[in-house]
């Protein structure tokens, strides 16, 4: 496996072969100057240089229209996004305190055949991150058989006591999961990460649809797309499939944000109103004898789902950090009463943490019996003696990060390091062994981004968006694709750079042949 | 609907309606300023009109001289005024950011690209170039946000309340503007054959866009208390104390048959109208222009608290 990840050699011929079919038809657009990376599987041009299956009407399409066309239809999506006013706040930067995710025009495509795999692999992961969840709450039979080290979840920051021995409606902990997947060859797909916590980005998913059925009528007429604007409709269902018993069959659900102020808030609003539903501050929120009410026009209004996207520290800070003032006092203890449902439940951080990340196969296979579909990212645990002596003796060439460790820091790129950098890790890493782990550098695949001069290969990763209700997980084809639109670089943030893409999973029997 | 919505939309309303009337008062005294002295024009309109607008105390405050170049200034663009047209355009987008879901598309794009061109607005050099954009802005921003209510909304609370925030505004604009220029309404200053105060009257008509209204309603020259009567006593009169209030009995009522309750702000805000409707001309000039306007003023105010109350805004 871990060869597999390594850089490819380049195709030959790749370069002056898309340019080729670039060139057919009259004004089409030319390949960038800048270097196509061949070290990475592209997914239009995948490694031999013929376009893949799932891009041909797409690369027909390019080879036919104006690059002018391409780069005024780009303008207009801006605009678009301006004036329905789709942005996110950068913290600390008056000046452009509302900033657009850059959206590129050119779609992400994946083959119906490869989206069934990763659907299963998806559905999968998150029933075993549940049921972690529901164990590591209850019985922690996992941690008894010696699978996951004691350590790593009761002194995780992440865990929850409050939650020991509470049981959400229907077991559900995880109701919206945004499982990060990387892509590095032809039928190799990785997890990087499993966000089970407050994981945002599909509203940019939806509002990228709209946005290119209305620019592009033409070329998506061309494509068999399978939709995704049901999406808010199966969060709702997914949201009343858990309500508390007592709510009865109509329960009120809220969305809760923590303000406009919040990079999401756009995200916030925008779900709240396709679903129909109330968006909600800590302070429209009151406990009394341990029921959740809003504060409305006829009253005081019995709450029954929240639908929460702020983080367990500052959800009440009468159970959690008390200098939050986003929170609800007193919400804890109504929850605790199983009086209202929060999604996702309170302590889903401990299986979405970076150490417990490199359990996860072996969590699938002890509570499924079955081997894991979607391949982690093959990751050396420090704690382990040969793992650690491994990652020693490799350190120019491996990623080594810090288990509680976030946003980059107090990682290690190997071979992006000098040999005094290198060294002077190796020191901390043998000082306190279990506070890492290490992987190999991953060759992520690109996509064709659209630029002034014509298109050019960059980065991407996939994160689609999986809920799981009390009649189990379901996942709208697709995801939000996130794409580094800086050359050369692999960092999709959006804070740093990183843009968004439409993802399109097409029916294969429209995607035949090839050029 | 949620008691922080209802407060947001009443409110949005409210800096909307006040931007426009700023605006529109701008405009009006810069034309009276600009008059020969013989004809009324001179400096301290402009005192007058920070007075009128609520702002003359942190006008005062910031040093600045009553010139006409640092009143449209502090009125128009100044951080440091609260209700300049500045601040009531970028405190009705955070209030509209802050209730999205319960506006339209039309009335959030208005809002919006309004805030947006603002800041546009704000980086042109030359000030006059500046001033002439920014009252075309507020215009057309409160009349798109209206005509987008109007047009688009299902009247439900989210309506109601919204204009509720409209005509309590605009009552309370009509009613200090009266105040600040009372004394030149009064009869007795009236001077055979044309006053030096003709010209004040048809500013006053002109920020309240009454002046061809005025025509229409009496068929005769200017005279201070027709002034007065139109813009207290005329129902027909868009901005005038009755309709005002007549709109807020009206949208109060709506709402207490959508919650299928009466409450003490549909009764006090019937018991102002009906003060106003048995009021006269002469028996308001008995009584003091002044002192009439500024009892109402208190009136329209404590409407203001009653619904905040009612509807759990606090």
């Amino acid at each position: 496996m871990q060869a597999s990840l390594g850089p490819r050699a380049a195709a030959p011929a790749f370069a002056s072969a898309l340019a080729r079919i670039l060139r057919v038809g009259s004004g089409a657009g030319s390949v960038s100057k800048e270097v196509w990376n061949l070290a990475a599987f592209d997914e239009m041009m995948g490694l031999n240089a013929r376009v893949r299956a799932p891009y041909v009407e797409l690369s027909r399409w390019l080879a036919a229209t104006p690059v002018e066309l391409r780069n005024s239809r780009k303008a207009q999506a801006e605009l678009v996004f301006r004036r329905i006013g789709i942005t996110f706040a950068v913290y600390g930067s008056e000046e452009s305190s509302e900033r657009l995710i850059p959206f590129d025009i050119l779609p992400r495509i994946i083959a119906r055949s490869e989206w069934t795999v990763l659907e299963k692999g998806l559905t999968q992961r998150v029933t075993a991150l549940n049921r972690l969840l529901q164990d590591l709450y209850g019985d922690a039979e996992i941690v008894k058989a010696g699978v996951i080290p004691a350590d790593l979840i009761y002194q995780n920051p992440a865990f929850r006591p409050e939650m020991k021995g509470r049981r959400p409606p229907h077991g559900v902990y995880v109701h919206i999961a945004g499982v990060d997947l990387v892509r590095t060859g032809e039928n190799e797909f990785y997890v990087l990460e499993d966000n089970a916590r407050t994981p945002s980005g599909v509203s940019y998913m939806l509002e990228n649809r709209e946005v290119m059925i209305r620019l592009f009528p033409e070329l998506v007429a061309r494509h068999r797309i399978a939709p995704i604007d049901n999406y808010t409709d199966r969060l709702l269902s997914t949201l009343r499939s858990v309500a508390p018993q007592a709510a009865g069959p109509d329960p009120t659900i809220v969305v809760l944000t923590p303000g406009l102020y919040n990079s999401a808030y756009y995200e916030h609003s925008f779900l709240a109103d396709k679903l129909g539903v109330e968006l909600v501050e800590g302070r429209d929120l009151i406990v009394r004898d341990d029921i959740v009410y809003m504060r409305t026009t006829e009253g005081f209004k019995r709450v029954d789902v929240i639908y929460r996207r702020i983080d367990d520290d500052f959800l009440d800070p009468l159970a959690f950090r008390p200098d939050s003032t986003l929170g609800v006092a007193g919400l804890m203890g109504a929850y605790q009463m199983g009086n209202v449902t929060l999604a996702n439940a309170v302590g889903t951080g401990v299986a979405d943490d970076k150490a417990i990340y490199s359990y996860i196969p072996e969590a699938i296979r002890f509570y499924l019996g079955e081997n894991p579909l979607l391949n982690n990212v093959p990751t050396l645990r420090c704690r382990e003696p040969d793992a650690l002596k491994q990652t020693l003796d490799r350190l120019d060439e491996l990623v080594v990060k810090e288990v509680n460790g976030s946003g980059g820091y107090g990682m290690l790129v190997g071979p992006r390091s000098t040999k005094a950098q290198i060294d002077d890790f190796a020191a901390k890493l043998k000082a306190h062994p279990e506070r890492y782990i290490s992987q190999p550098t991953l060759a992520l695949s690109t996509c064709p981004i659209s630029v002034d001069s014509g298109i050019a290969p960059r980065h991407v990763d996939l994160r689609p968006f999986v809920l799981n209700g009390a009649n189990g997980v379901s996942i709208v084809p697709g995801g939000l694709t996130r794409v580094a639109l800086k050359e050369g670089s692999l960092v999709v943030n959006s804070s740093q750079g990183g843009g968004t893409k439409d993802t399109w999973v097409l029916d294969d029997a429209t995607v035949e042949g090839g050029i | 609907m949620l008691s922080r919505t209802a407060d947001n939309l009443f409110w949005l309303a409210r800096y909307l309606e006040r931007a426009d009337h700023l605006a529109r008062l701008i405009v009006a005294t810069r034309r009276l300023a600009a008059l020969p002295k013989a004809y009324g024009g001179q400096q301290s309109e402009w005192e007058s009109v920070l007075e009128s607008a609520g702002a003359i105390e942190s006008f005062k405050d910031s040093g600045l001289a009553a010139s006409e170049a640092d009143a449209t200034e502090f009125l128009a663009f100044s951080p440091d005024n609260p209700s300049s047209i500045r601040n009531c355009i970028e405190l009705a987008r955070t209030n509209a950011r802050s209730v999205r879901t319960a506006l339209t598309a039309e009335m959030w794009e208005a809002v919006n690209s309004g805030y947006l061109e603002l800041r546009a607005i704000e980086a042109v050099a030359d000030p006059d170039d500046r001033l002439g954009r920014m009252i075309d802005l507020a215009r057309r921003v409160s009349l798109a946000y209206d005509g987008g209510a109007d047009r688009t909304m299902l009247r439900n609370d989210a309506f109601f309340f919204s204009r509720l925030g409209l005509f309590v505004e605009r009552a309370d604009n009509t009613a200090r503007l009266l105040d600040v220029k009372y004394h030149v309404l009064l009869p007795e200053k009236e001077a055979v054959g044309g006053s030096l105060d003709y010209f004040q009257w048809a500013a006053i008509l002109r920020a309240v866009s009454a002046n061809t209204a005025y025509h229409w309603v009496y068929r005769q020259a200017l005279r201070p208390w027709l002034v007065a009567d139109l813009l207290v006593l005329k129902r027909e009169m868009p901005r005038s104390l009755i309709s005002c209030c007549e709109n807020v009995v009206l949208n109060l009522d709506r709402l207490a048959r959508s919650h299928g309750k009466q409450g003490a702000a549909q009764r006090e805000a019937r018991s102002v109208l009906g003060r106003l409707e048995t009021m006269t001309m002469d028996r308001m000039i008995q009584g003091g222009l002044h002192e009439f306007l500024e009892s109402f003023l208190n009136d329209n105010n404590r409407i203001g608290g009653i619904v905040a109350e009612q509807y759990l805004f606090a």
